[in-house]
């Protein structure tokens, strides 16, 4: 009797240490196996099993957005979650550790940018087969994706360098328009612009030059912002950035050669799943190369003391400079990606309800972290989807969440960790 | 000729004299010390020369060329190391992320080399890590390399910042107060490892201190401050004697 009073609390780490190492063996190249064999089976039988556990489709996004629409099916929908993604990820990541690691092995031998490219390419090819069953599965990966290239990018001005910047939607907003200018005058026949200077064929291929036309929009504007703000500290740059961010929206409703208040619409849809998967890739490895750097680290340096980091030779105020910019021209990328894939922008569109989003995302998944922002994007992207029922409600349950995460992790989930490319796709054990 | 050139060096706050007519010239390999005290306006001098403030009036010369108008990182990288008061660490950066940073106007890459981590940046990178941990081997914190400085006792974190202070490569080297709350045991250590730092890397040293015993015993030449005006300069023992300085620390005898 006594014994078991003693055990109880002993139970639950005990539990959770064993799974560790049970777990603990399995290398990220295992893991991406079992992803691959469940969305093949989900690609495969999906249907059928929906249909056998009375669904009326394959759940989109993991059943989560039933919890309120049809609660009743909810349960039906876990199972189908279960016997899909958990039961084979579990198997498969498990059983194939031991030739996991070995490959891994090897390929820690080569140059790490092969294994690296090499996950990214398994991870593609799940994310292409998932996304293959719906079009709202699709635009929400996208959109996932785009959000975590803008939350990084305010991470890089919030979290490393320690600034409250607010203008990141209008940062958005310029590459937006920029990019949906380039596009729409160069490439496409539309109301505002009238033919296209160049053949509409060639157009994917300059979607990277519009995209870096966007970012340097976006740049540009953050210039504006950061020369005078930072000759002050703290409270001024939020008031500032946040003035920005309206002077942006009422300036792009007054310009009507750029539709104006209706917004502008008709880009191409040259946002597909690889080119914002190979965006997304290419933002997260220059941004971690940078705050990896004695160069990037200098932020943190300005952050935790101006004064000693210019005693110690840090340039302060070009490397405020530089990481209000770089931050800036990627969220310029992100407008683009997202003009883009939504054929549609408004002024009205990037405001403060997307300020909202985008610093909960950051605050949520953790400050100086590139983990912590993939980790806060996607979050908080999934709940913002699932509690779309809610409709303006949920911008009560967020900031709720978001408060409890400040109480208990006053700088997010995963706040200042290191993110080694090297390890992660490295072999366990 | 002298390393560091200091020449009739004023300067205001608003309406008060925080330094009048300062002068000072210390000679490659020099330890010396300023000494005064509380308000007397030394931190102020070493925030004057290494150009947190402009001097009102005045001229600062290192080797021979001014340092007016310069902005601190630039004296820094001109060779003025300097160490605080209340030392000013980085509070989430680890032991060796300090001592890296402090090469940042060593490093050959540039911003594209960060981003895309070229081969130069990655070289680079090496090189200032295997010299960082050369230094913190120097300072004996070696073992402390990964940790946070904030969770290190008070004396490991005044050794870190000294190896910050070395990594910029100073030709001449501030300190202040660097034994402001320190055990007696601690402050024995101190003195060996200024001694050491001074030969070590042939550095000309100038010290702030309230401490006169831990002065007196490093520095070859000494100058009293008090209220913004050097009252006496001179060797240790020609200090100790001077009645003006009894008198600035122990106050004026009264007649009874």
């Amino acid at each position: 009797m006594g014994g078991s009073d003693l055990n109880q609390p002993m139970l639950k780490p005990v539990l959770i240490k064993r799974l560790r190492d049970f777990f603990a063996p399995v290398p990220a190249l295992a893991w991406l196996a079992g992803i691959l064999c469940a969305v093949l089976i989900e690609y495969q039988w999906g249907d059928a099993l929906a249909v056998a556990l009375y669904l009326p489709k394959v759940p989109p996004l993991f059943g989560a957005t039933l919890v309120l629409k049809q609660p009743l099916l909810f349960p039906w929908a876990m199972l189908f979650v279960c016997l899909v993604y958990g039961v084979p990820i579990v198997l498969i990541g498990r059983l194939t550790a031991g030739p996991a690691n070995r490959a891994a092995a090897a390929l820690g031998r080569m140059p790490v940018w092969v294994s690296v490219l090499l996950h990214l390419l398994l991870l593609y090819i799940a994310l292409h087969i998932w996304t293959e069953t719906s079009d709202y599965r699709l635009q929400v990966a996208k959109l996932i994706m785009i959000a975590v290239m803008l939350t990084l990018s305010l991470n890089v001005i919030n979290g490393y360098m320690g600034e409250f910047s607010c203008s990141h939607p209008g940062f958005m907003a310029l590459g937006a328009y920029m990019a949906s200018v380039f596009s729409l005058l160069l490439f496409k026949a539309d109301r505002v612009f009238g033919a296209p200077v160049l053949p509409e064929a060639w157009g994917p291929y300059f979607f990277p030059l519009a995209l870096a036309a966007g970012g340097m929009a976006a740049a540009l504007g953050a210039l504006v912002v950061a020369i005078p703000s930072f000759r002050t500290r703290g409270d001024y740059l939020a008031i500032i950035s946040l003035a920005f961010m309206f002077i942006v929206k009422s300036a792009i409703e007054n310009i009507d050669a750029i539709g104006g208040p209706r917004g502008l619409g008709g880009q191409p849809h040259w946002s597909t799943l690889p080119a914002v998967f190979a965006g997304m890739s290419l933002c997260i490895w220059i941004i971690n190369n940078f705050v990896r750097s004695t160069l990037g680290k200098a932020l943190n340096a300005v952050r935790d003391n101006e004064t000693a980091a210019e005693a110690m030779t840090v340039n302060t105020r070009r490397t405020k400079m530089v990481a209000f910019l770089f931050g800036a021209f990627w969220a310029g990328v992100a407008g683009g990606f997202y003009a883009h894939e939504v054929r549609h922008v408004t002024p009205g569109g990037f405001g403060i309800q997307n300020l909202a989003e985008v610093l909960a995302m950051v605050y949520f998944g953790g400050l100086n972290s590139v983990v912590g922002s993939i980790v806060g994007a996607v979050s908080i992207s999934f709940l913002s989807e699932i509690l779309k029922p809610l409709l303006l409600y949920k911008w009560i349950v967020i900031p709720l969440i978001l408060i409890l995460v400040m109480i208990f992790r006053p700088t997010g989930l995963i706040a200042f960790r290191d993110f080694d490319p090297r390890r992660i796709v490295g072999p366990r054990r | 000729m002298s390393l560091l050139q200091v020449e009739d060096m004023t300067h205001f706050f608003g309406g008060l004299r925080a330094v009048s007519g300062y002068r000072l010239s210390i000679a490659a390999g020099e330890i010396r010390g300023l000494i005064g005290p509380n308000g007397a306006g030394k931190t102020t001098i070493f925030n004057l020369i290494t150009g947190i403030h402009t001097p009102t009036k005045g001229s600062i010369r290192l080797e021979n060329r001014s340092l007016i108008g310069l902005r601190p990182h630039q004296i820094a990288a001109r060779g003025l190391g300097r160490t605080f008061q209340n030392m000013l660490l980085w509070r989430h950066m680890t032991v060796l992320e300090h001592v890296k940073l402090a090469h940042y106007a060593q490093l050959k890459y540039g911003l594209a080399g960060a981003f895309f981590g070229t081969r130069l940046c990655r070289a680079e990178e090496e090189r200032v890590e295997e010299n960082a941990h050369r230094l913190l081997e120097t300072f004996d914190v070696a073992r402390f390399a990964h940790q946070n400085v904030t969770q290190l006792p008070y004396g490991v974190q005044r050794r870190v910042e000294m190896a910050r202070a070395m990594a910029t490569r100073p030709k001449i080297l501030f300190l202040d107060e660097p034994t402001a709350g320190m055990t007696p045991e601690e402050l024995v250590q101190m003195i060996g490892i200024i001694r050491q730092i001074h030969s070590e890397f042939k550095v000309a040293i100038l010290l702030i201190e309230h401490r006169l015993k831990f002065v007196m015993e490093l520095c070859q030449r000494i100058q009293t401050l008090v209220f913004g005006e050097v009252i006496a300069e001179g060797t240790p023992e020609e200090i100790k004697n001077n009645p003006q300085v009894i008198e600035a620390y122990l106050g004026k005898e009264e007649v009874a």
